[in-house]
């Protein structure tokens, strides 16, 4: 299965990777290079302040919300080991133990 | 190799720790040097495990739809966001409908612009070439770290890159395992590698919470992203999340 195949480049696949990979890039330093070159108020550096957080939970809220009862106890753990130990290794090994546990389970 | 790069380590901060220490009581300056980098890989390397069963999903999907090793690993290495690769090889058919990958992999990136310009109380106080070097690098999972790391007060500027090297290899890594595995690789589900992302959110929201001051912008950002999701394709609702909450924020800054 490992022969020529393996290595071979398409200029078209390879021409889309090459735009993705620009589109991407463009992507994750469009938001610094704009905050970088806008006059920051007390008013905008409030709203960026609560950026980081927003963010978490605008990634979790619908992810949680498609789970089920495994994923919010799987969760539920994560959080509570997380405000036990503030170990966040801890907290990932309960979370993926926990979700093959209980999706056993439930 | 490692034995090497930490003795050599080791007398560096022998020979320049007091200097460093110095410096630290200026609370603008963001460090960017050797020790940020492996802090953020080590810290780094448990994610990148759970990262890496993607890894192994991306490149069965990619062989599945005739990506060849060499073409899989490269849009690995060069693009790095996972969801946008795995959405593009969805996509992906005879002939390649490129417009339709290239938009759809925008409008998943999108969020990335939101992440960066949260990096910016830190990532302004470093060079260009640092900051958008290290931009490169980014994804959900060392980004969320490096969030965490800046908020306990580490002021490691090249945490984002050490952090993001790790995700890199594991990613490009597990790429080209699960590309010659081809469809002998089982479900990562079955793992609970699928729940590491949710697991890394969880515990930084954790770390994030700062008492009643959150709760409305978390509120409003939890409400609008959920409703978003359930309405619009691919991944707007992120974007749409953070953005009613930092507009929320900027409306009612005043009172």
């Amino acid at each position: 299965m490992i022969g020529d195949g393996a290595l071979s480049l398409d200029p078209v696949a390879v021409g889309v990777i090459l735009a993705m990979a620009v589109i991407t890039y463009a992507t994750k330093t469009g938001g610094l290079w704009l905050v970088n070159r806008i006059e920051m108020s007390d008013r905008l550096e409030a709203g960026l302040s609560v950026l980081p957080g927003a963010i978490v939970i605008a990634i979790l809220g619908p992810e949680l919300a498609a789970g089920g009862p495994a994923e919010w106890g799987a969760a539920a753990l994560v959080l509570a080991v997380m405000w036990r130990t503030e170990s966040i290794l801890l907290a990932l090994g309960t979370g993926v133990v926990s979700v093959v546990v209980l999706r056993g389970v439930l | 190799m490692q034995g090497d790069s930490e003795s050599s380590d080791r007398e560096l901060t022998a020979a320049s720790g007091d200097d460093g220490r110095a410096e630290t009581p200026n609370s603008d300056r963001v460090t960017f040097d050797r020790r940020g980098v492996r802090a953020g890989f080590l810290t780094c390397v448990p994610v990148a495990i759970g990262v890496a069963g993607y890894g192994v999903a991306f490149g069965v999907l990619a062989s599945q739809v005739g990506l060849s090793v060499a073409e899989a690993a490269l849009m690995s290495a060069l693009v790095v966001a996972g969801a946008s690769q795995i959405v593009a090889v969805e996509l992906w058919a005879n002939p390649v409908p490129v417009t339709a990958i290239l938009v759809t992999t925008f409008a998943i990136n999108l969020r990335y612009s939101l992440m960066g310009a949260a990096l910016q109380p830190w990532f302004r106080r470093l060079s260009a070439p640092k900051a958008y070097g290290s931009l490169f690098f980014m994804a959900d999972e060392n980004w969320a770290l490096t969030m965490r790391d800046f908020r306990a007060g580490n002021r490691r500027g090249a945490f984002l890159l050490g952090s993001g090297i790790a995700i890199w290899t594991f990613w490009v890594g597990s790429t080209i395992v699960g590309t010659l595995a081809g469809g002998t690789v089982g479900n990562p589900a079955q793992y609970g590698f699928d729940f590491v992302l949710a697991a890394v959110f969880v515990a930084l929201a954790a770390e994030l919470w700062e008492g009643r001051s959150t709760l409305v912008p978390w509120v409003i950002s939890l409400g609008t992203a959920v409703t978003a999701a359930e309405l619009l394709p691919g991944r707007w609702y992120i974007l749409l999340g953070g953005f009613a909450a930092a507009l929320v924020e900027v409306i009612r800054h005043d009172r």
